[in-house]
């Protein structure tokens, strides 16, 4: 039973922490992209449809992430290029993926779906609860946690992780030392795209491997909170993401053994979560505006 | 070292030097065009190796326009840069750099989140280690006097520091040429010594700057040529060493600046008009500053200035005097009224009258017309301006108009939106919309920071008159010249300890910059 749960946290929890390491980077970067949930659920159709089509569960996951890709270089164009405001061009491309992802899947609607392979690590495996929960998951349960290393290596252990904060940091510096800020803006937006393809992926293809209209079902907007809740710090999204994962979980099981609470308020507990870290962060303010990037939001139009 | 210098007297036709053998940079024909205003036009400038180059205007002569060109950060329209004699297209400030042209920024461009050493490394092609970069910064800064601790956050350090950062960060890419955009702005005088001696020795060092200053005394003293602009053309070319500063000022404007008198020596003091009694305040953000213990009569009829360096609490001063921050009754009084627990309205209703540091923002709202902007001081004062609710938009416009003719704040078009004005005009329209009114106490924060001569001639005048007419003006400022030219007694800000204010003629700018440098805590807890 608890290794059942285990392994359903896990479950509940890599689209999360993929969705929200890549926020994490757009928004470090001075983006505030509010479309994770449309770019999400775009990964998802196309990811369930290619696969479908193709019978291949790699090349799955690369149309999911081509889809969040296409749909984030949307989003960078309209407000890195055109300085649209970035809110409600977020908002609007949320709206456009899910009104958009229903028209593309309504031929995949019932259909069954193609589900990743586990991975079977010889020996590592085996171990008894161990094995079956650590290392018995698909491939992108690792590709999330190889993730999180990979950014948080190098957004602060390398040059380019540097020029990033510099550019979320204070925008007219950057430019003024020559760097180009809607470029780099531009790349970490389409990397946000991608991962949130990625997470869209796996949902359809892994999580429960089926095409059912709107089945994000708020995991973008959760996703945007983690980034918060981890005061744009890597390797906290994976506590929040694993908090909020088993959150989720717990609200299932509780429903199931018919616990005295109500799944709404469960429902609620990330948010409620998300709102108490604010409050619990802004304590220590040195800290949040050492970690939050001060350009956040702000349009930047180069004077040349 | 340097060429010799040709000092041109005439005042019309100034023919640029010719560059020579030690020609580092010559600037041919240079011109930048935003929109329909020609901010540089055939800018002709020749750079020595190892001098120290004034560029002087007024503001908006060009000045900016053209360095940023030199740095990269802009492309010109028409002209061309050699560089020790051959062309050069200087297209990003990475080119710049290659070239050996480093720049200090007026306006830091660094950045708060990170450490110094990460801030220095994001201006260098190759930092290399960070560890071995941190050892190279600590010992070029100690080696220029400028100590640096490369693992400090930039947010926690004051500005004297982080100036320095931007100095090291450029001696770091070892620049043949060093662009300072106002270095000294920002300085307790003590500090600004430092850095002339660090810029003395760079130039004997054969290293060449490009020096741009609103402080004509130091420009006359530390610089070995000056280049002036004026509405983006060259119109001078002077050894600066030559001139006066006054001389300096009236070629920058074209015309004689009035010369601000204080009018009589004694003023008839009067009534103590604004008290502060013990003002003490806790700062509201890690990065401001506590009030300890302020206390200063302010009486009819005289200007009392308060100097100091920048973020030694003048800005949260300012604010529990205006009343945008309030604390208990007794702490400020207004013709004798306890108010330091009233709002800023309450306030001016008491014929108090405040303009605050920062004009485009704080002063003025940006996207507002100025005769909207007149309202938001205004509408509580007797003026008419609002009346059951309502604004009277034709009141508030003749108001502006006359605001507008007393204080000539220029504007292309009526009653324009506060963001079109250029600092100097929207300045004096700011500090002309609270003198409007004649106020019994003025409170002004830096009533001329970044004003050209003209406009700042202009305001100083102005506040002595009030003064000289019964009112008491209160004004903080960081420029030492200013608050010699119109201060009657002068204190000094120290981490938010004040001075006692003393009568100017007893004061040195030695001795002011002691109390800048932490004189006036010791001062401020003995009293």
């Amino acid at each position: 039973m608890f290794e059942a749960v285990l392994l359903t946290v896990i479950t509940a929890a890599t689209p999360l922490l993929i969705a929200a390491i890549g926020e994490l980077v757009v928004e470090r970067s001075g983006v505030l992209n509010l479309g994770v949930e449309g770019m999400m659920i775009m990964g998802a159709v196309v990811g369930f449809a290619a696969a479908n089509m193709t019978g291949s569960g790699t090349l799955g996951i690369l149309a999911a992430i081509l889809a969040g890709i296409a749909m984030a270089a949307l989003f960078g164009f309209l407000v890195l290029i055109l300085v649209a405001n970035q809110v409600a061009t977020g908002l609007a491309l949320t709206i456009l993926g899910i009104g958009f992802s229903g028209l593309i899947g309504e031929a995949f609607i019932g259909v069954p779906g193609l589900k990743l392979p586990q991975l079977y690590i010889p020996g590592l495996s085996d171990i008894p609860f161990i094995g079956p929960v650590l290392f018995q998951q698909d491939a992108i349960v690792y590709i999330s946690f190889l993730l999180v290393a990979i950014v948080a290596y190098t957004l602060f252990r390398t040059r380019l992780g540097l020029v990033l904060r510099a550019v979320g940091d204070n925008h007219g510096s950057a430019h003024a030392l020559g760097y180009s800020v809607i470029r780099i803006r531009f790349l970490a937006v389409l990397f946000g795209g991608a991962c949130a393809g990625l997470a869209g992926a796996y949902l359809s293809l892994a999580y429960t491997p089926q095409w059912v209209e709107n089945m994000t079902a708020g995991r973008g907007w959760i996703a945007l909170a983690l980034v918060v809740f981890s005061s744009w710090l890597p390797l906290r999204v994976v506590v929040g993401a694993y908090l909020f994962g088993a959150v989720n979980v717990l609200n299932l099981h509780a429903q199931a053994v018919e616990f005295d609470i109500p799944s709404q308020f469960l429902s609620s507990l990330p948010y409620l979560a998300t709102i108490l870290v604010l409050v619990l962060i802004s304590a220590n303010r040195r800290l949040t505006l050492v970690n939050t990037p001060a350009c956040l939001g702000k349009p930047f139009v180069p004077d040349r | 070292m340097a060429a010799t210098i040709h000092s041109e007297e005439s005042d019309t036709a100034a023919p640029a030097r010719k560059a020579g053998r030690h020609t580092l940079l010559d600037a041919q024909g240079l011109t930048k065009r935003f929109g329909d205003i020609l901010a540089n036009d055939q800018v002709d400038l020749v750079i020595n190796k190892g001098e120290i180059h004034a560029l002087l205007g007024e503001n908006g002569a060009g000045k900016s326009t053209l360095v940023k060109m030199f740095y990269g950060s802009l492309e010109p329209d028409g002209g061309k840069v050699l560089w020790e004699g051959s062309r050069v297209s200087i297209d990003n400030p990475a080119a710049a750099r290659d070239l050996g042209i480093g720049m200090v920024f007026q306006h830091f461009s660094l950045f708060e989140a990170l450490t110094v050493v990460e801030n220095i490394a994001l201006a260098l092609p190759n930092p290399g280690k960070m560890s071995d970069l941190s050892r190279r910064i600590e010992s070029v800064s100690r080696d220029y006097g400028l100590p640096l601790d490369p693992s400090d956050i930039v947010a926690d350090l004051p500005v004297g520091i982080r100036q320095r950062i931007e100095i090291v960060r450029c001696l770091l890419q070892e620049p043949q040429l060093i662009i300072m955009d106002e270095p000294t702005s920002v300085l307790t005088p003590q500090e600004a010594d430092q850095l002339f001696l660090t810029l003395q020795r760079l130039a004997s060092e054969g290293c060449a700057v490009l020096y741009i200053s609103h402080r004509l005394e130091e420009v006359k003293r530390i610089c070995h040529h000056a280049t002036i602009l004026r509405h983006g053309q060259v119109v001078r070319e002077c050894d600066p060493t030559k001139e006066t500063p006054a001389s300096l000022a009236s070629m920058m404007v074209g015309a004689d600046v009035a010369s601000v008198s204080a009018g009589a020596t004694n003023p008839n003091i009067g009534e103590v008009r604004l008290g502060l009694k013990n003002l003490s305040a806790k700062a509201a953000t890690p990065f401001a500053t506590s009030l300890n213990n302020i206390s200063l009569d302010l009486r009819a009829g005289e200007v009392v200035a308060i100097a100091g360096v920048a973020g030694n609490g003048q800005g949260e001063l300012f604010d529990a005097v205006s009343g945008e921050t309030t604390l208990s009754a007794q702490m400020v009084q207004l013709d004798g009224i306890p108010c330091g627990n009233r709002g800023v309205t309450w306030r001016r209703r008491q014929n108090a009258a405040f303009v605050p540091e920062e004009r485009l923002g704080h002063g003025a709202v940006p996207g507002m017309k100025l005769s909207q902007n007149l309202v938001l001081t205004r509408h509580g004062t007797g003026d008419g301006l609002a009346r059951g609710g309502f604004v009277s938009v034709a009141r508030a416009g003749d108001m502006e108009k006359r605001i507008k003719q007393n204080f000539d704040v220029r504007m292309s078009h009526d009653d324009p939106e506060a963001r079109s004005l250029s600092g100097g005009n929207l300045q004096k329209f700011v500090v002309g919309r609270e003198l409007d009114r004649k106020p019994g106490v003025l409170v002004v924060n830096q009533p001329t920071w970044g004003v050209d001569a003209g406009a700042a001639a202009l305001i100083r005048q102005a506040l002595i008159d009030l003064a000289r007419s019964g009112s008491a003006v209160l004004v903080i400022s960081q420029d030492l010249d200013e608050i010699f030219e119109i201060a009657d007694r002068i204190a000094v800000i120290s981490r938010g300890h004040l001075s006692a204010a003393e009568p100017a003629r007893d004061m040195t700018r030695e001795r002011v910059g002691l109390l800048m440098a932490g004189g006036a805590e010791v001062q401020g807890e003995v009293a």
